[in-house]
């Protein structure tokens, strides 16, 4: 399965090896150097890469590649989905998964890589029974190993490995006792010219937050559990119940986990939260541009659309933009042609708009690309699919846990044509 | 000496603030410098403080990230691999492990550590001495590497036992020599009933012995309900595995439609004499082919992993995905769209991989990603590897309905500001094109307008598409053909020039007038273009030359001579060879004839086809796949079998040998009847297929499927009891009257169990007494009686309640070997109560049992009263399930509660069977292989003739002695008490006190334990 492991960073340095089988030289990067250099952007760097004695198999988050070497046959996703769960553990453990933050880790990354995985098959990748095995490092804890000369590392097998509920350490232990679920939704559109919607769907998580004492077993029900008919689940939800009964019951791990994710196809009818009005127009022969943007709410629920964030990609022929927002800020990157507006919050009264003029190279025909606007949004308090949490019940355990539910509604590949 | 301290503590100053070396203050070689530091690393490690080394290991390991040399310091850390420190340990296991392999004689230093670590009380030390240990890449030490392997997968802790199963690969990389005995392992391990294990030991088998299908056979079913259990990573790998397994053993689902395909094909093609000959052959094909029924094993895999569609992990998906497309009737593979469409939202590489795959499985089931049609619109944040995956998915996806629309959304790619897509677009319009007649004149307006685009690049790919799409109606188009003749003088890409040049040629005659003028102006330029455009100057010059070689004859002579003279050899070979065929000479040769058919015959139109066709004769899913390649270790997916092989293969319940051969005797019987016979022979089959679909329709799933299994056992223990007996009806008369004896006396006991069983018992007891001194000398003739009475003689009791714990009641138990009459499948316990207070004990009986699943108990009649100084004997029965697991339960009297548990030796769960030596040879060749043991064994001081080796097997284990030819050898047979699985156990002896014991058994575990029991018994 996987060989090794290289880490290389966004000026393409390998700053991080791990080797599980025999050493594979780092040599073998150059292969993946060669396809990051044809590659125009740093995302359309090839995921799997062949070379003559290995296959190289790269994600790449927070701008750092993560580059797998195998040797032989192998599911390409199986891989491909490790190598991000490595990358959301280093997350859970650093806050961060930077550069820096593993380099200043180096050690805890070696272990935690050193669990994970056994001669290249994964071994343990929950994250409860990961931090029951190492200890994140925490500033405390640093300080505390110091001085004492403890250690970071568990010395009993996690119970968790060995139990049927691999997720849930044991002996969890809070003096508050509270159970939080964030519904989030994002639509992911298309609108075309005319304001028409082309493609709309929405995907959906429920995260939760879950610090409750012993073993809780919780059940979630929802009022209109027919919406979600394509989901997917955390193991530790009980399938044939949610077959039979559209119930969630479930022993949740203990922390951050994300229980559910959904996603409702653009087969339905999805709710579209704002309009774009625009002008976007270049004339033959003269070196300006026209630029005018309109942003209105539609379909809210009468909630309020916040934290608006528009940009667009602008002609290679653009040479700068004169504009003028009506409320927020504006910027344009002239190398990159990248406009981007910080709109805030929509008033509906009062619709902010962005005003102005675009100048061309001089003497160059007109840009025959239609550039395309790309917005982002936060609505609180609303899903925009309806969905509904009706009641969530703990058995097995006395206490009564504090229990919370928020609902937001956030633009997720939003893009309007132009 | 005195300076050497105060480096160090220098150095640990620094290290505090400065964990890792960022840059070297003196300006010492490098060499000096690191000379140097790891100087003070040894020392840290030999210090005796575990912080420093600690610190020392973490430098160390930080170093090792970094790609670092740190193989110097081998010496200094390897001698803390006892160190207690567990951290410390564990960084130095990580060192050891990447260095092992270069230092191996001081590797071997560690080794007894990981020796001392495998036999450790806790099992996470177990394990991970397993894991070092295994990892260590030195050959010398793949015996010790074996031995542990093969004691760990017996380990108690299924962790442990998970850690065996990955370290099987490490080995057999080490040294693909041990296959044959790591294959053992994996087999023990396949049958590991915990989830645990299930995802590595697959792993396992994936690397070691793939081709192995015949290991899975037993372990099928329970892959199969484990399934949902098993964490995400193994799941990947057994789903994997089980496809290729359902290809061998299945048969194709979708046969019968195929079947059809072929039959309209033949229809419709077929001429009127012909078709007559195939309504004959039709019938006859068909009435060949059964109607197809799914196997309920392969129903079973199908609906035990369609739950995992709804993973959050993408690659557990995709394998369900696969499995569907690969294995599924036509009208389910549909659901699995939904769950790919829905990882399309993940990670740009996820994203890219799923899509690589629904591009294959759109060719072949276009119908099930048409709904989601949308979900692959473009955007133009999407990377440019996914858009063209997106783009070809769409284009497989296009048909007379829906192509209006996905032609709109093309029209929206070309403007984008990515050219490389743009390109691709074009294409994939071109595509569009040729496959639906409807629109072809649309997209072909279409991409005319795209000439006059700014871009070169869109022009050039234009072109292109134009010239593929133009050769399918040529005639049409004359004036397409004239704008791009015209287009020739803008168009700097060579691909779009030489395929102007191409169609100009070609159609020569469509542009008259045009052509030759074409021709003059590239001669002037020719020497400054493109190889591939020489070539096709060269081409369109001959072509002219042959229709037209009044104008052009000059032109071409010249354009000949320039090529005579070009730098590439290609381009003088071409040169050189159309001048010989074109231009008539007194030597040119036969050809030049023909010259005109050689270059204007008519071209076939190309087939514009997906990349992605035909892909799926790789597994979906898989790197091969990806890679369209196939990968080093790549495991070919098998085609469906003819005709399915023997389903029964895959019957845990074992099955039973009693129950075959009463069906054999039964059909034998039948023979008489040929109407019956053949009725019931028909019906058979039918039948278990019925029940096969109902099965699948009740959805119930294993449990069902397990259950109709243990009930079918269940009912057919009676039968096999009736059947022992009509066994034994034909031996010897003499043997009948015995049994008849024994028959009797079980039925006197019966009688009498209330009243004065304690009697009884005690005569039997008796008697067997008797016989028991008598017996060695007519061996032959107490082969029978020894099934019942022999061993008594040597009863072992066993304490159930101490004196005092009871409180003066004292419980003893034993097995006693009767047959336990009220249920056969149960083993007799024989319990002694004796109350040693001065008052009555009241109300003695069993409460609360709690027992492993499957198992039972019987209990005896409750005793109402036992006066003081009493003591009474009852038996119950227990059905143990075949296994040594303990029976645990209260005893009851009316004032206390005891919890007591009584645990079988194996050799109690066995009955005598009786064995002619052929049937005991015929029986044994049955179970070879996995059902064997052998083992090797030096004979005990005091076992020096047969008949203490009979005695001693004998009563270990509840058997009966097989007649036997040779006096070398011993032969015992027995049934297991609940399944009735044959137990053979044969010892032969050799000279000078050695022997070998053999055990057959199907059931494994019986078979090690009961080796491990008479090992122990003969060696005394």
């Amino acid at each position: 399965m996987i060989h090794s492991l290289f880490l290389v960073n966004a000026s393409g340095d390998i700053f991080l090896e791990k080797h599980w089988k025999s050493v594979v030289s780092r040599s073998v990067c150059d292969y993946f150097f060669e396809a990051l250099e044809r590659a125009t952007e740093p995302e359309n760097v090839p995921p799997v890469i062949p070379t003559p004695h290995h296959y190289l198999i790269n994600v790449l988050r927070h701008r750092i590649y993560f580059v797998a070497v195998i040797q032989s046959e192998v599911p390409p996703l199986f891989v491909i989905e490790f190598l991000h769960r490595v990358v959301d553990t280093f997350q859970d453990y650093f806050g961060v998964c930077t550069e820096a933050a593993i380099k200043d880790n180096v050690v805890v990354v070696y272990e935690l890589l050193e669990e994970m995985l056994d001669n290249g098959f994964p071994l343990a990748t929950e994250s409860n029974i990961l931090k029951e095995l190492i200890k994140p490092p925490t500033i405390l804890r640093t300080v505390v190993n110091t001085i004492t000369g403890s250690t970071n590392v568990g010395e009993q097998l996690p119970t968790g490995q060995l139990s049927v509920v691999p997720w849930r350490r044991t002996g969890v232990k809070y003096t508050n006792n509270e159970a939080y679920f964030d519904v989030i939704e994002e639509i992911d559109a298309i609108i075309d010219k005319s304001g028409s919607t082309i493609t709309a769907e929405i995907q959906g998580v429920i995260d939760a937050c879950v610090k409750l004492t012993g073993m809780p077993d919780l059940t979630l029900s929802f009022m209109n559990p027919r919406l979600l008919d394509d989901v997917s689940f955390h193991p530790c939800v009980r399938f044939k119940r949610w077959e039979a009964e559209r119930i969630l019951s479930f022993i949740p791990p203990d922390g951050n986990f994300r229980l559910l994710s959904y996603h409702v196809s653009s087969q339905n009818l999805v709710a579209i939260p704002v309009y774009v009005k625009h002008n976007i127009s270049f004339r033959e022969g003269s070196s300006q541009g026209r630029f005018e943007l309109t942003l209105g709410p539609k379909q809210t629920m009468g909630k309020a659309v916040e934290s608006v964030l528009v940009s667009s990609q602008l002609p290679r022929g653009v040479l700068n933009a004169n504009l003028n927002p009506s409320q927020g800020t504006y910027t344009f990157d002239p190398v990159t042609k990248l406009l981007s507006w910080d709109v805030g919050k929509i008033n509906p009264q009062k619709l902010p708009s962005l005003k102005g003029s675009m100048s061309l190279q001089a003497g160059a025909s007109k840009p025959d690309e239609n550039p395309t606007i790309n917005i982002q949004f936060k609505i609180q308090q609303l899903a925009i699919s309806g969905l509904k949490v009706n009641r969530l019940d703990m058995y097995g355990e006395k206490y009564k846990p504090f229990k919370g539910i928020k609902y937001m509604t956030k633009a997720g590949k939003f893009q309007v044509r132009t | 000496v005195s300076a050497a301290p105060s480096a160090f503590s220098d150095e640990k100053g620094g290290s505090a603030s400065e964990p890792e070396y960022g840059h070297d203050p003196a300006s010492g070689g490098i060499f000096s410098s690191d000379y140097k530091r790891h100087d003070d690393l040894k020392e840290m490690l030999d210090s005796n403080k575990d912080s420093l080394k600690l610190e020392a290991m973490k430098r160390i390991v930080a170093m090792i990230a970094r790609g670092k040399n740190a193989s110097d310091l081998f010496p200094a850390v390897v001698k803390n691999v006892a160190c207690k420190n567990i951290e410390v340990k564990k960084l130095v296991y990580v060192y050891l492990v990447r260095y092992a392999e270069e230092q191996q004689d001081l590797a071997l230093l560690s080794i007894s550590t990981f020796q001392r670590g495998l036999k450790d009380p806790n099992q996470l030390i177990r394990a991970s001495a397993l894991r070092v240990l295994s990892s260590i890449r030195v050959t010398i030490i793949v015996p010790i590497m074996m031995l542990a392997i093969k004691e760990a997968a017996s380990d108690m802790s299924p962790y442990v036992r998970k850690t065996a199963a990955h370290a099987i690969p490490k080995l057999h990389s080490l040294d693909p020599e041990q296959k044959d005995q790591l294959i053992e392992v994996i087999e023990k391990l396949l049958a590991d009933k915990t989830t645990l294990v299930a995802g590595s030991v697959v792993m396992a088998f994936e690397e070691v012995c793939p081709d192995r299908i015949d290991l899975i056979h037993k372990n099928y079913r329970k892959l199969c309900n484990l399934l949902i259990d098993v964490e995400e990573w193994g799941q990947v790998v057994i789903i994997n595995m089980l496809t290729r397994y359902a290809r061998t053993q299945f048969l194709n689902p979708n046969i019968n439609e195929s079947l059809l395909e072929e039959n309209s094909e033949k229809a419709f093609y077929a001429s009127d004499d012909e078709e007559e000959e195939d309504k004959k052959a039709e019938p006859a094909t068909l009435a060949k082919r059964k109607p197809y029924v799914m196997d309920p094993d392969h129903r079973l895999l199908l609906r035990n992993t369609k739950p995992l569609l709804q993973s959050r992990n993408a690659a557990v998906v995709m394998a369900v995905a696969q499995l569907y497309f690969h294995l599924a009737p036509k009208a389910e593979v549909g659901i699995i769209a939904k769950a790919l469409v829905r990882l399309m939202r993940s990670h740009s590489e996820v994203q890219y991989v799923v899509l690589q795959n629904v591009a294959t499985m759109s060719i072949k089931r276009r119908g099930m990603f048409e709904p989601y049609l949308k979900s692959f619109y473009i955007r133009s944040t999407d990377p440019t590897q996914i858009k063209v995956l997106k783009l070809e998915v769409l284009t497989n996806l296009a048909n007379e309905t829906n192509i209006s629309t996905i032609l709109r959304e093309f029209q929206t790619y070309i403007k984008s500001m990515d050219k490389d897509f743009v390109a691709a677009s074009i294409q994939a319009i071109g595509r569009c094109a040729t496959n639906i007649g409807e629109v072809r004149d649309t997209c072909l307006n279409g991409l005319v307008q795209l000439l006059s685009n700014r871009d070169e690049l869109v022009v050039a790919e234009s072109v292109v598409v134009i010239k593929k799409l133009l050769q399918m109606q040529p005639e049409q188009h004359s004036d397409i053909i004239k704008h791009m003749a015209k287009l020739i003088d803008n168009i700097q890409v060579p691909m779009a020039r030489a395929s102007i040049l191409w169609l100009i040629g070609e159609y020569c005659e469509h542009v008259p007038k045009i052509a030759p003028d074409v021709l003059r102006k590239m001669a002037k330029s020719f020497t400054n273009e493109e190889d591939i455009v020489k070539l096709q100057i060269i081409n369109l010059a001959a072509k002219l030359y042959l229709t037209n070689s009044k104008q052009s004859k000059l032109l071409t002579q010249y354009v000949l001579n320039l090529a005579k003279y070009d730098q590439n050899y290609d381009i003088r070979d071409r040169a050189r060879f159309i001048r010989q065929l074109i231009v008539p000479t007194d030597k040119s040769g036969a050809l030049s004839k023909y010259a005109k058919k050689l270059f204007l015959a008519l071209k076939p139109a190309p087939v514009l086809e997906s990349p992605f066709k035909d892909r799926d004769h790789f597994q979906l899913g898989s790197l091969s796949h990806l890679l369209n390649a196939k990968a080093a270790g790549y495991q070919e997916l098998p085609n469906w079998p003819e005709s399915a092989p023997d389903p029964s293969v895959r019957n845990v319940e074992i099955p039973d040998w009693s129950k075959c051969s009463s069906r054999k005797d039964r059909k034998e019987k039948k023979v008489e009847k040929p109407f019956y016979s053949d009725s019931e022979g028909e019906s058979g089959p039918t039948e278990s297929a019925d029940s096969g679909n109902c099965e699948s329709d009740s959805g119930s799933g294993s449990a069902s499927a397990s259950g109709s299994d243990e009930s079918g056992s269940g009912s057919e223990s009676e039968e096999s009891g009736e059947e022992t007996e009509s066994d034994e009806e034909e031996e010897d008369e003499e043997e009948e009257k015995k049994k008849r004896k024994k028959l009797d006396k079980t039925k006197a006991k019966k009688q009498a169990e209330e009243s004065a069983e304690r009697c009884t018992i005690h005569t039997i007891h008796q008697i067997s007494c008797i016989i028991n001194f008598d017996q060695f000398d007519m061996n032959k003739i107490t082969s029978v009686f020894s099934q019942t009475l022999a061993p008594s003689g040597s009863i072992k009791m066993y304490e159930l309640l101490h004196r005092i714990k009871g409180e003066g009641l004292a419980v003893e138990y034993c097995f006693s070997r009767q047959p336990f009459s009220p249920e056969p499948n149960m083993v007799a316990v024989q319990i002694q109560f004796t109350n040693n207070t001065n008052s009555e004990t009241k109300n003695l009986h069993i409460e609360d049992p709690r027992l492993q699943s499957g198992m039972r108990i019987r209990e005896f009649a409750e005793i109402d009263v036992l006066a003081a100084g009493e003591s009474v004997t009852v038996v119950m029965g227990i059905d143990f399930c075949d296994s040594t697991q303990a029976a645990n339960f209260q005893l009851c009297t009316h004032t206390r509660k005891f919890f007591v548990s009584i645990q079988p030796p194996v050799g109690e769960l066995m009955t005598p069977a009786f064995l002619t030596e052929n049937d005991f040879k015929k029986e044994q060749g049955k179970l070879m292989g996995m059902n064997e043991i052998l083992e090797k064994l030096t004979l005990g001081e005091k076992c020096v003739n047969e008949h203490v080796i009979v005695e001693r097997v004998t009563a270990t284990a509840n058997l009966s002695r097989v007649p036997c030819g040779s006096d070398k050898e011993c032969r015992f047979a027995g049934k297991t008490v609940s399944s009735g699985c044959l137990v053979l156990v044969t010892v032969t002896t050799k000279e000078g006190g050695g022997a070998q014991l053999t055990v057959n058994c199907e059931k494994m575990l019986i078979g090690t334990m009961l080796v491990k029991d008479i090992l122990q018994a003969l060696s005394q």
